[in-house]
């Protein structure tokens, strides 16, 4: 098993590395990914998460009940304002 | 400071109902189905007159998009009704303060937004793990996630071992995670909504999708242990 930690530029990178994601920066230009497999190996996994996670959650109904609970909840509050 | 001060604090500038119309670059995602836009508008104004039917109408149009959003930060199907319920409520009681800035369906995702923040502060304690995740001396150091292993994930990920590796995040990570990742948020929305910092944001952003991985990747691992015990 290799170790990133045993690596300084690994490190180095890995402290950039979530600010280089949040700038939008073309991180698969930074030098350091040029000779690393194994960061990128890691970015590729990262990508792959992100992409995954964005269809992980399907668009569904509420249950048809919810509809009758907001019913009687806007019609309390309305006699309340009526008050 | 407390797990509890903290996520106070982080949360705070969610629920002022002015973030609801200022936030910047909105990001439709509610759409409106088959509903044109002059029938939406129709259906707006009628429910400004106090129309019931014509919010059954706006309800029926938006209830999955909003369903779905709670669902997806909150992370269960009780609390994602409830929060429906709520940010309908509020919805109702504040659609004259709608001023068309935006799109009705941006706002009514932001309002949700806010309504879920809020359930989630008032939960308080469930995102103590936001202090764990500022804690530099915590198990998330760089060394420990990034050395679990020289393999890279398949290009395949299994949905439902995704899924337990999301819900398997501490709250404030997956609250970072779903914003950033999935509702399509950038940092800096979400350091206004959460009220911290865009280093913050882009820092628990990483430290969640690092987590993710080790978490997959350990999965995978035990799967090609069970495997060979198997042969």
């Amino acid at each position: 098993m290799k170790q990133f930690a045993n690596n300084p530029r690994c490190e180095e990178f890995h402290s950039q590395l979530a600010d280089i994601i949040g700038s939008g920066e073309m991180i698969a230009n930074h030098p350091h990914l040029q000779s690393c497999e194994l960061c990128r190996a890691l970015l590729a996994d990262l990508n792959v998460i992100a992409q995954a996670a964005r269809q992980l959650f399907p668009v569904q109904d509420p249950p048809i009940a919810l509809w009758g609970n907001i019913e009687s909840a806007i019609a309390r509050q309305d006699a309340l304002d009526r008050r | 400071m407390s797990s509890y001060s903290y996520s106070t604090h982080l949360l705070r500038g969610a629920l002022s109902s002015s973030s609801i119309e200022s936030a910047s670059a909105p990001i439709v995602r509610i759409g409106s189905g088959l509903v044109s836009d002059s029938d939406q508008a129709e259906i707006l104004a009628r429910v400004r007159n106090g129309d019931h039917h014509a919010f059954a109408q706006l309800y029926s149009i938006h209830k999955k998009h909003v369903y779905s959003l709670c669902f997806r930060i909150a992370g269960s199907v009780e609390e994602a009704e409830d929060l429906t319920q709520e940010a309908f409520l509020q919805i109702h009681r504040k659609i004259h303060t709608f001023r068309a800035e935006s799109a009705l369906s941006t706002w009514i995702h932001r309002l949700t937004v806010n309504v879920v923040l809020m359930h989630l502060r008032k939960k308080g304690l469930q995102l103590n793990s936001l202090d764990e995740m500022m804690d530099p001396a915590s198990d998330h150091r760089t060394g420990r996630i990034f050395g679990a292993r020289d393999l890279a994930l398949s290009g395949a990920i299994d949905r439902l071992t995704l899924q337990r590796a999301i819900d398997d995040l501490p709250a404030g990570y997956r609250l970072i995670f779903v914003l950033h990742d999935v509702e399509g948020f950038d940092h800096n929305e979400i350091a206004g909504l959460l009220d911290c910092s865009v280093g913050n944001s882009k820092s628990q952003l990483h430290k969640a999708r690092l987590k993710l991985r080790r978490f997959l990747l350990n999965h995978s691992q035990r799967e090609d242990q069970d495997e060979a015990i198997r042969q």
